[in-house]
């Protein structure tokens, strides 16, 4: 099978991203009810939801709104948490970046653990892709979950009533980032990156604001990247 | 419904615009701004590593200490987190590592009757 259009490109996005409705939908629904539940309103949950589009920091600051943090600490701690999405941006842009801009500006709305980790794979994948294709794809992988992660956020609002603590729906978002890590360890230096970052991220809990994030992926990006380079000099690199 | 009181507006509003605006620069930074330019290797061989430094620091604590068990250690958690993991680097299959993490978990939370 040839994909040589665009257009298949986008369906092939769409298709590939189709287990992720299984993390999207859970995961908006319980934002929804969170958010619900911490008081705001129907308006606020979907304009929070909308315009910010990223599960994980959302989760932050309704969290932190809810320890009565300041404003500040708030927005900074939930953009700490969202900082891997600047670097997601910084990967994506040696494949997208020579697509007009109103595309790059939609696609850095869209860019999000899900259409990063499923487009990364298929651009390394497929070196001959075009622009134009990849940005199909892209917004292909984004064409289903975000309208599903959409409507679960507004189903989890409206019910707003608790659902059963049984469903353990608090633990859907470490089941799915930790789905994503296994087919990421590619190489030794993967391997190392991604102990790096677990061993600093435990011995950096306590750090205030969600820091600890932060330092423990900066150990393990560096790790990964001196490990690359060490295996490169010694030629066993592969 | 409302058993908690709502947030003051203000304070609301300020972090919802904060955080779009905030969320949006951090994605457009690179794509947008930096274009076809093309960035040194150092750059990119630093940025290879990016998601897989970042979801394992994001997870490791979540794992190790559980909000829905008020942060102990729990025994069927660990257990999903180590068969979810496992499975997809097994498989390099994602749902298959989602959906036999989700049975782990939803099978021991039954058996231990929590």
């Amino acid at each position: 099978m040839t994909r040589t259009t665009a257009n298949s490109y986008f369906w092939l996005g769409c298709r590939n991203s189709a287990p992720f409705i299984f993390v999207a939908a859970p995961f908006g629904l319980l934002f929804g009810v969170l958010a619900a539940e911490a008081g705001l309103n129907l308006v606020e949950i979907m304009t929070f939801t909308v315009t910010v589009f990223a599960g994980a920091a959302q989760f932050t600051a309704l969290q932190l709104m809810q320890e009565e943090a300041p404003t500040l600490i708030v927005l900074a701690s939930a953009l700490a948490v969202n900082l891997r999405v600047a670097m997601y941006s910084a990967s994506l842009t040696p494949f997208l970046g020579a697509a007009p801009l109103w595309q790059r500006a939609l696609a850095a709305y869209f860019t999000v653990d899900q259409s990063y980790s499923l487009s990364i794979i298929r651009f390394e994948l497929e070196p001959g892709m075009t622009v134009p294709q990849r940005m199909a794809y892209f917004f292909g992988t984004n064409s289903l979950i975000a309208p599903v992660w959409y409507t679960a956020t507004l189903v989890g609002a409206v019910m707003g009533a608790r659902i059963p603590e049984s469903w353990a729906l608090d633990f859907a978002l470490p089941i799915a980032f930790l789905a994503m890590i296994g087919p990421m360890l590619r190489t030794h230096a993967h391997m190392l990156a991604a102990l790096v970052s677990i061993l600093v991220s435990i011995l950096a809990v306590g750090v205030p604001y969600n820091l600890g994030l932060l330092i423990a992926g900066c150990a393990g990006m560096v790790t990964g990247a001196y490990a690359e380079l060490v295996m490169t000099r010694r030629g066993t690199w592969a | 419904m409302n058993a908690t009181p709502a947030f003051d507006p203000v304070t609301l509003w300020a972090v919802i615009v904060g955080m779009a605006v905030g969320s949006f620069a951090l994605r457009f930074l690179f794509i947008g701004l930096v274009g076809s330019r093309a960035m040194p290797e150092w750059v990119l061989r630093h940025l290879r590593y990016t998601a897989v430094a970042m979801l394992p620091a994001l997870v490791a604590p979540l794992v190790a200490w559980p909000a829905a068990t008020g942060g102990q250690p729990d025994m069927p958690r660990m257990s999903a987190a180590a068969v979810t993991f496992v499975v997809g680097y097994l498989t390099k299959n994602v749902i298959a590592a989602i959906l036999s993490g989700a049975v782990t978990l939803y099978a021991l939370l039954y058996l231990l009757g929590v």
